[in-house]
């Protein structure tokens, strides 16, 4: 069924042929119309969750851990500072191998407030033990939100997801979405079975405490899951794509990268502007090619490293910035390539922080001053205006 | 019947494992129980042991009360409500101050929760910090009794009647010197249906420095000097409290323990303890405590 | 060493009762079977739990007692006595 629908509609319609047993949420610029529409669609009967007005995010978070460990489907989204004040509980949640699905709609944090589009929330929790999928548009944040659940519910997986969708540009963006069918969703998405639940028929015991004897071992196998979900992200994805005839079979996905010799590597919708310039660049006869990751957590780093195999250098647009650092992703790619014979050259750019607008321009200007040599190799603010810092 | 331990490692002597033991015996196992962070989950769980014989959970120190939430509603989402009640078994801290926002948030939304705090007035886990329900007068690590301040100068955070501003419909108030009452309190909030909250007097044997063997005997005299008055609320309406004769003054309660030490050494200390008594005689007055 | 790590790290019911606390003690009770009045307060004070009644004889674990004297001191009838542990 396609339909031009706002982006968040088309999440909500994800969440509503998935059924999920339990919804909690809290409102938050940009992702309110999320839960909104959920709210709707239960007031008026069409989903029977179980759905919860929590007093915060973190509250939010707290009652899907419950859910969860209880052997429910649950669903949340949130944004920024919601994101933020789950920190706590992101952990808890992946420690208990909990498979939540939350959607974030990507927004900068604060201070200063600013309530625009960037990805420095979700990226700052990379570390948190959740997998993380960024969508480039609508139509793949819809589809990577019913992928989540059976990439996260599955026993060799059991880690929590969140479906990374940049705010506002595409939560508030309007769209034509193939939107999913009940009927399709059901056969794609097999019933949750937890295994492991709170019951009063087998009284387990959850969130034990592990001494030093023990808590490296729980790290041990959370990092073997995540590599288990690298294999199994690929499984999922390829089912999609038989069934449903759209998206990608790998953790990332090339755009004219077979003769390339300079990769762009980005995430989210950025993607789609990056992809603009480098067509621009292909009219000029410089081969660029674009390397969009999809899933950050786990990294694709079998992937990324193949994929920069035979280039001369790459650049990463990204939408936070490690203070004191660089910017977290091209750290992480970097770390890639760090054992290749002939290393590409590294160049990175934070660009769109808070929000502001990226433009191909831009981004073909600074492809180009990297190309000529005009740039060192290294990480820079990409779109930066001439600042007079006031110290007094 | 034994839920919970034995093999725990709370200290010897510990009011907390005495008050939980009967929480559980009173519900039969037929209950979900989300702790806190706090002693009694500290003791409880060493991976890979557990002390616990009914579901347990523990997630976080300030989250039990949203947790239990979750429970309540995938239970009812999945239709296994039948299973049994969902039981927050809390600490002080846990419950007056960090997690304060988790409960009000629970009791607003009137999830069909039993709120259990266990009382022992600081945060005894991490070594004897002041919390939201440490009482006047005393001394704790981070309300020491200095050169020139006698410990905590506050009084207890009135829980209580947060609940009942929330409309709990069954609050009250118990301690582990009276165990048939804390048993008959548990089965009564279990039966009904919505948010309740009981507070139950606990004795911490290093916290309060006590005599492990007279864990019971102090913790009946907090209750018999008016200090710790046990009460129940049924719908809003104050419909019984526990009678005492003969008051006892509140120093009898406080020479026993290390931790009020202090008040007896000098006039200032000697005014803190009339301010006790003063709490002492307002509850008595208050709540009609005197027989 | 191999250690076994459960999904989620759940751990089974009841488990801790291989964790012996009855090391802990200095004092043990010892009970007086002929003042014993079977009133079982010292059955229900115990923070452990190990006090039971079988055959209607108070019985203490002492595998598990860590000592702290609760039932002696709420005994009516005088009948516990808490006496130093030769170990």
């Amino acid at each position: 069924m396609k339909k031009v629908v706002e982006g968040s509609v088309a999440i909500a319609h994800a969440v509503k042929t998935i059924r999920p047993d339990v919804i909690a949420a809290y409102p938050i610029t940009p992702q309110t119309h999320i839960v909104e529409r959920l709210s709707e669609y239960i007031a008026d009967g069409e989903l029977k969750s179980e759905y919860v007005r929590a007093d915060s995010e973190f509250s939010a978070i707290s009652i899907l851990v419950g859910a969860s460990a209880t052997g429910a489907r649950t669903f949340t989204s949130t944004s920024s500072q919601g994101l933020a004040l789950m920190h706590e509980v992101l952990f808890n949640a992946s420690g208990m191998r909990l498979p939540i699905v939350m959607v974030v709609a990507n927004r900068a944090l604060s201070a200063p407030l600013n309530i625009w589009n960037d990805q420095q929330d979700s990226i700052s929790q990379r570390d948190s033990g959740w997998i993380q999928l960024y969508a480039e548009d609508i139509q793949e944040a819809h589809d990577l939100t019913l992928q989540a659940y059976k990439i996260s519910e599955d026993i060799e997986v059991r880690l929590p997801s969140m479906v990374c969708m940049d705010g506002f540009i595409l939560t508030h963006a309007y769209e034509p979405v193939d939107l999913f069918e009940d009927e399709e969703v059901q056969k794609f998405l097999p019933p949750y079975d937890p295994k492991v639940y709170l019951t009063t028929e087998d009284p387990l015991t959850f969130g034990a405490l592990a001494t030093p004897e023990y808590y490296t071992e729980f790290r041990y196998v959370m990092q073997q899951a995540m590599e288990r979900a690298k294999k199994k992200i690929r499984k999922v994805f390829t089912e999609f794509k038989e069934m449903f005839n759209r998206g990608e079979e790998s953790l990332i996905s090339l755009y004219k990268m077979e003769d390339a010799d300079i990769a762009i590597i980005t995430l989210g919708s950025l993607t789609s502007t990056v992809r603009e310039a480098v067509d621009r660049l292909r009219d000029k006869g410089i081969k660029a090619g674009v390397v969009k990751i999809i899933s950050y957590r786990p990294f694709p780093e079998e992937e990324i490293r193949k994929s920069l195999d035979k280039v001369n250098s790459f650049i990463v647009f990204e939408k936070d910035i490690s203070l004191g650092h660089e910017g977290a992703v091209f750290t992480d790619v970097k770390s890639v390539v760090y054992h290749m014979k002939d290393r590409p050259s590294a160049f990175g750019f934070a660009v769109g922080l808070g929000g502001r607008d990226v433009r191909e321009s831009t981004i073909e200007k600074l492809i180009v001053e990297c190309i000529e040599g005009r740039k060192k190799e290294g990480f820079y603010f990409g779109d930066v205006k001439r600042v007079k810092e006031i110290l007094k | 019947m034994m839920l919970f331990g034995p093999g725990h490692r709370a200290c010897a002597g510990c009011g907390c494992a005495v008050t939980i033991r009967h929480v559980l015996e009173a519900l039969e196992g037929k209950c979900f129980v989300v702790n806190s962070t706090g002693c009694m989950e500290v003791v409880s769980t060493p991976y890979p042991e557990s002390s616990w014989e009914v579901p347990y959970i523990h997630s976080l120190f300030e989250n039990a009360s949203a947790v239990a939430a979750g429970i309540e509603t995938a239970l009812k989402s999945l239709s296994r409500e039948h299973e049994g009640k969902v039981v927050v078994i809390a600490g002080d801290g846990a419950t007056a101050d960090i997690g304060v926002q988790t409960l009000s948030g629970m009791m607003f939304r009137g999830h069909d929760i039993l709120y259990v705090c266990y009382d022992n007035e600081a945060y005894m886990n991490t070594g004897v910090q002041m919390s939201g329900l440490t009482p006047l007068g005393a001394h704790t690590t981070t309300s020491p009794a200095g050169k020139s301040i006698p410990g905590n100068l506050g009084p207890k955070k009135d829980m209580p009647a947060i609940a009942l501003a929330h409309g709990a419909k069954y609050v009250a108030t118990a301690s582990m010197a009276f165990l048939a009452d804390i048993k008959k309190k548990i089965r009564k909030a279990r039966d009904i249906t919505g948010p309740s909250y009981i507070q139950i007097h606990s004795t911490c044997v290093p916290g309060w420095g006590i005599d492990s063997a007279r864990s019971v005997e102090i913790a009946r005299l907090a209750v018999e000097t008016g200090l710790y008055p046990i009460f129940e609320y049924e719908n809003g309406q104050l419909v019984s409290v526990r009678k005492i004769k003969n008051r006892k003054p509140v120093e009898e309660y406080l020479k026993v323990q290390a931790r009020f030490r202090h008040l007896f050494k000098d006039e200032r200390g000697k005014e803190i303890i009339e301010k006790i008594q003063e709490i002492a005689d307002y509850n008595a007055q208050y709540y009609g405590l005197d027989a | 060493m191999e250690v076994e790590i459960t999904l989620g790290g759940v751990a089974r019911p009841g488990t801790a009762r291989k964790n012996k606390t009855g090391t802990w003690k200095v004092y043990m009770p010892v009970v007086d079977h002929k003042k014993c009045i079977l009133c079982m307060r010292c059955l229900h004070n115990c923070p452990e739990p190990c006090i039971t009644s079988v055959d209607d004889k108070i019985e203490i674990d002492l595998d598990y007692c860590k000592g702290c004297g609760i039932c002696s001191s709420v005994c009516p009838v005088d009948a516990i006595d808490m006496v130093y542990e030769e170990k």
